[in-house]
């Protein structure tokens, strides 16, 4: 007899974060792959400038490692069907930002299963910069 | 009451900001996304291998083979008018933006060879007074087609100016 293994995820089941340090080098790989070579991104000045102690990190990067974080967790389980999140603080640099999640419900509609998740970024101070959900629909 | 949101612009709701149409999608562009996004660590081999792109990837980086706006735009990308640029309507005149949020549902995975088609438009505005001022918030609505006409993804992302 073969056992069906179980792709179902639970109520409360927290997805392995992702770790990682925020600063120019990161940012500037990015930058080079979007395009997205702003003052604010590259300069300390000009993020002062604009309000904030140090040049900071782009919101698509946090956009992302939201995504990094998801992806790792399904492992082929299936599939990102929607993601959402909301920038409330910068993550300037010098910092390490964890991408963090939790499965908040799960739900079956004719045989497929699919999980929400809630998701953020946090700093090491345990400051969250940008919450947000994703829908999983498992193949 | 104080508002940075003209009528010209409340009337350029809906409008056509951009309509881009991508570069062929290369195996190198989708590998050199993940290398950067996964750095310091090597990403998985799905995108190593280019089978098809991270969720996330952007087509129209750096250069797109179409663009067509309502209005025109001035050469700085980043100006904080250019929303208004686009939809051909003066724009309110703020210094500094911040990228606010973004939503997407996905379709369709992006894979070697796929022409993507965006249709961005610009969906609303809202305001509130924020740590930095009078805050404006701008939502616009982005379509994402492959050269099938299959849905890659819709995502409404929101810009915030003061």
């Amino acid at each position: 007899m073969t056992q069906q293994i179980s792709v179902a995820p639970t109520v409360g089941e927290e997805l392995p974060p992702f770790v990682r340090e925020t600063g120019f080098a990161a940012w500037n790989r990015y930058a080079a792959v979007n395009d997205e070579f702003v003052p604010i991104h590259m300069d300390d000045e000009a993020g002062r400038a604009a309000g904030y102690p140090t040049a900071f990190g782009m919101g698509n990067l946090q956009w992302s490692y939201l995504h990094v974080l998801v992806r790792e967790w399904v492992a082929g389980r299936g599939r990102i069907a929607r993601l959402s999140c909301q920038f409330r603080n910068p993550n300037l640099k010098g910092q390490t930002v964890t991408a963090r999640g939790v499965v908040s419900a799960v739900n079956e509609d004719d045989g497929v299963i699919s999980a929400e998740l809630k998701i953020w970024t946090e700093t090491q101070d345990g400051t969250v910069l940008a919450p947000g959900t994703a829908t999983v629909v498992f193949e | 009451m104080r508002t940075n949101v003209s009528d010209a612009m409340r009337g350029a709701l809906g409008n056509l900001l951009t309509r881009r149409i991508s570069h062929p999608v290369s195996e190198s562009d989708i590998r050199r996304w993940a290398l950067a996004v996964y750095w310091p660590e090597k990403p998985p081999r799905v995108f190593v291998d280019a089978a098809h792109a991270p969720e996330e990837f952007n087509p129209f980086a750096w250069a797109v083979a179409a663009s067509e706006s309502t209005g025109k735009a001035t050469s700085d990308a980043n100006a904080a008018d250019r929303t208004e640029q686009l939809a051909g309507v003066p724009g309110p005149g703020l210094q500094f933006q911040l990228n606010g949020g973004m939503e997407s549902e996905y379709g369709t995975p992006i894979r070697p060879g796929d022409v993507i088609t965006s249709e961005n438009r610009l969906e609303s505005y809202s305001e509130r007074e924020g740590r930095l001022g009078l805050m404006l918030f701008t939502v616009t609505a982005d379509t994402w087609t492959n050269q099938d006409g299959a849905v890659v993804k819709r995502t409404r992302s929101t810009l915030i100016r003061y």
